[in-house]
């Protein structure tokens, strides 16, 4: 038996390694927090004045050189959004639904559940180069429903994903209660368990505007920019994160403002609703 | 897995007890049809989710049939990027791509092991929520905002003070000396490759998370029993048994940051020449198509676009596809073991 105690150089050893270790664990997960420190604080620190200026929600993008707002990109982003989400979510309960109702081992519903998963994590880019190759390039020009298109396919895999995990949770007393009493299944779904998964379902709705709000690639291909105010969705449409692109990237100092008020509006927007998100998920579930 | 209770069988059972009772009412007949024509809705959008990435795959594919036919294989290896002259190949962006996520990994990985390890294993248990939660802001952020800070913030810090520190220590060191090689410019691959590894960090934290809680509290008492510390336990008991899930976190993160565009696109310095410093401007997938793509003249220039689309969508559909296969494999071993 070797000596256990404090004497002992191998049992020194081992403890300072030990110890060094997880300083460096310590230290590792300060460095995430640096990052999310930084940038909020930068976003705060460079666009917390032009978010107090009431122009920045009134007016349209200036010209460079020119006062002005982000009116027409606010106007084009929530609608864009809004119109994405639509799309996407139906799409996304029902095969969620699908998956955990009707299929769930079987061929399909495991093969579109991996699919699915990749579609979840593929590069939001390629969405974009997709609805342009099959909508933008046939009609012929940039519009804000090819936005809301691409947007609604970023929505699909999130929402499709949760709507799954969150049926699944449901235990299946609670269907078979309802079978027993002579419902049909179509009505146990809808008018069982759906409500039991509802918050979460909604959880991840909230998920998949947090994720579109900001999602900047797939709308350079579609819904392209727009300097004016326009709510024809047959016309591009303005939007913050390519406007912000579009503004950050330019030599000219007053589009920079504008981008970074721009950005922590945003960003400011997301944060809320993910954790809002959070807040419902866990006072429910 | 057929023998799930709940699964349609059992609802059958149910409907035909009732249809051998006594005349139904008629709201059960019309429920019936209701209840075939909901079944067949949610199965008709499950094969359109199922369908989406074939059709995005087509799409790709038939966009870019012109540089398909004129380059070939040859499109992957072709270093010349030139719309004047109509010559285009993938080598400069493949590169880029590459590099910069090999770059996000390199130091991602081990930062998000640290960070795992210190969320599972010594956080207190009150403050566990909060710093989990602030990790996943971090991938909350939208990636433009990443870009934006990455080129007015975090450059200009680079560029004054850690880039002539790199070029001065391991620019001398030979054999990797002439990575580290050239004028401080701020913006290049390096830059591109460490703001990828902040943004992975929440993807692979949270998978290697799920994936050490799933260690039996048995196995890790034992080895304390046994005098090991902490760190021993980590290392020598903790990983071991959850490898397969931490390779399929890693891939979850690599899919994520080679597919990266607009936190890239503003810092890497959009410029077609192969450098042998990752300190020069150098280019990448995604980067080259959310700048050239809607300015792109000519159907060659075009069809090139969308091959170098194609090219990173497989890319990444196979590293996600590996990722999602390794950690269906510890679900499953974890399903036998239990």
């Amino acid at each position: 038996m070797s000596d256990i105690s404090a004497a002992n150089p191998l049992y020194r050893a081992r403890k300072r390694r030990n110890v060094f270790m997880l300083a460096v664990s310590a230290a590792a997960l300060a460095f995430g927090l640096f990052w999310l420190v930084w940038i909020l604080a930068t976003l705060l620190y460079e666009g917390g004045n032009a978010l107090l200026r009431i122009s920045l929600y009134f007016q349209m993008t200036p010209p460079p050189g020119a006062d002005g707002g982000l009116a027409n990109a606010i106007a084009g982003s929530l609608i864009m959004v809004g119109a994405g989400t639509l799309i996407g979510t139906p799409v996304g309960i029902l095969a969620g639904t699908y998956l955990a109702e009707y299929g769930r081992a079987g061929w399909l519903a495991s093969a579109t559940r991996f699919l699915n998963d990749i579609l979840l994590s593929a590069p939001s880019i390629v969405i974009g180069l997709f609805v342009y190759s099959v909508y933008v390039a046939q009609v012929g020009h940039f519009s804000g429903w090819a936005g809301s298109m691409a947007l609604g396919l970023l929505v699909v895999p999130v929402v499709v994903r949760t709507t799954d995990d969150m049926l699944k949770l449901v235990p299946d007393s609670l269907r078979e209660a309802a079978a027993a009493l002579g419902c049909p299944q179509w009505t146990v779904i809808v008018r069982v368990t759906y409500r039991a998964a509802r918050a979460g379902i909604l959880t991840g709705i909230l998920l998949a505007v947090a994720r579109i709000s900001g999602e900047t690639a797939p709308l350079l291909f579609t819904s392209l920019n727009n300097q004016f105010w326009s709510l024809d969705m047959n016309q591009p449409m303005a939007n913050l994160p390519v406007v912000i692109f579009q503004f950050a990237m330019s030599p000219y100092e007053d589009w920079h403002r504008l981008a970074w008020g721009g950005a922590a509006l945003i960003t400011l927007a997301v944060l809320a609703l993910n954790i809002v998100a959070r807040v419902l998920f866990r006072k429910t579930v | 897995m057929s023998a799930v209770p709940g699964s349609s069988a059992d609802y059958g059972i149910a409907m035909t007890a009732q249809r051998n009772g006594a005349t139904p009412p008629r709201a059960e007949v019309g429920g019936r049809w209701k209840d075939a024509a909901f079944a067949w809705l949610t199965r008709a959008f499950a094969l359109l989710v199922f369908s989406i990435l074939a059709a995005i795959l087509i799409s790709l594919i038939l966009g870019s049939t012109l540089s398909l036919q004129k380059y070939g294989v040859s499109f992957m290896w072709r270093d010349d990027w030139d719309p004047v002259k109509e010559e285009f190949g993938a080598l400069v962006p493949i590169y880029g791509t590459l590099m910069t996520s090999f770059i996000a990994m390199l130091v991602g990985v081990p930062v998000s092991f640290g960070i795992a390890l210190f969320l599972t294993e010594l956080s207190p248990a009150w403050l566990k929520r909060p710093l989990g939660t602030a990790i996943e802001l971090l991938a909350a952020i939208p990636s433009i905002i990443y870009g934006m800070w990455g080129l007015f913030v975090f450059v200009p810090v680079f560029q004054s003070y850690i880039q002539p520190l790199l070029i001065g220590t391991l620019g001398k060191v030979p054999g990797v000396g002439h990575l580290f090689a050239g004028p401080p410019f701020g913006i290049g691959m390096l830059t591109a490759g460490l703001i990828l590894s902040i943004m992975v960090i929440p993807f692979i934290t949270a998978v290697m998370r799920d994936v050490f809680e799933l260690v039996p509290p048995l196995l890790k008492e034992s080895a304390y029993a046994l005098g090991g510390t902490t760190w021993e336990v980590v290392w020598r008991v903790v990983l071991p048994y959850t490898k397969i899930g931490v390779i399929g976190g890693i891939m979850l993160g690599l899919g994520r940051a080679l597919g990266e565009t607009m936190a890239v696109t503003f810092v890497i310095g959009n410029a077609h020449r192969l450098s042998a410093s990752l300190m020069q401007p150098g280019n990448s997938i995604a980067s080259a198509l959310a700048n050239e793509f809607t300015e792109a003249v000519g159907d060659l220039y075009f069809s090139s676009l969308i091959e170098l689309g194609l090219i990173l969508f497989v890319i990444t559909s196979i590293v996600l596809a590996l990722s999602k296969l390794l950690l269906m494999g510890l679900a499953r071993q974890e399903g036998t073991r239990t």
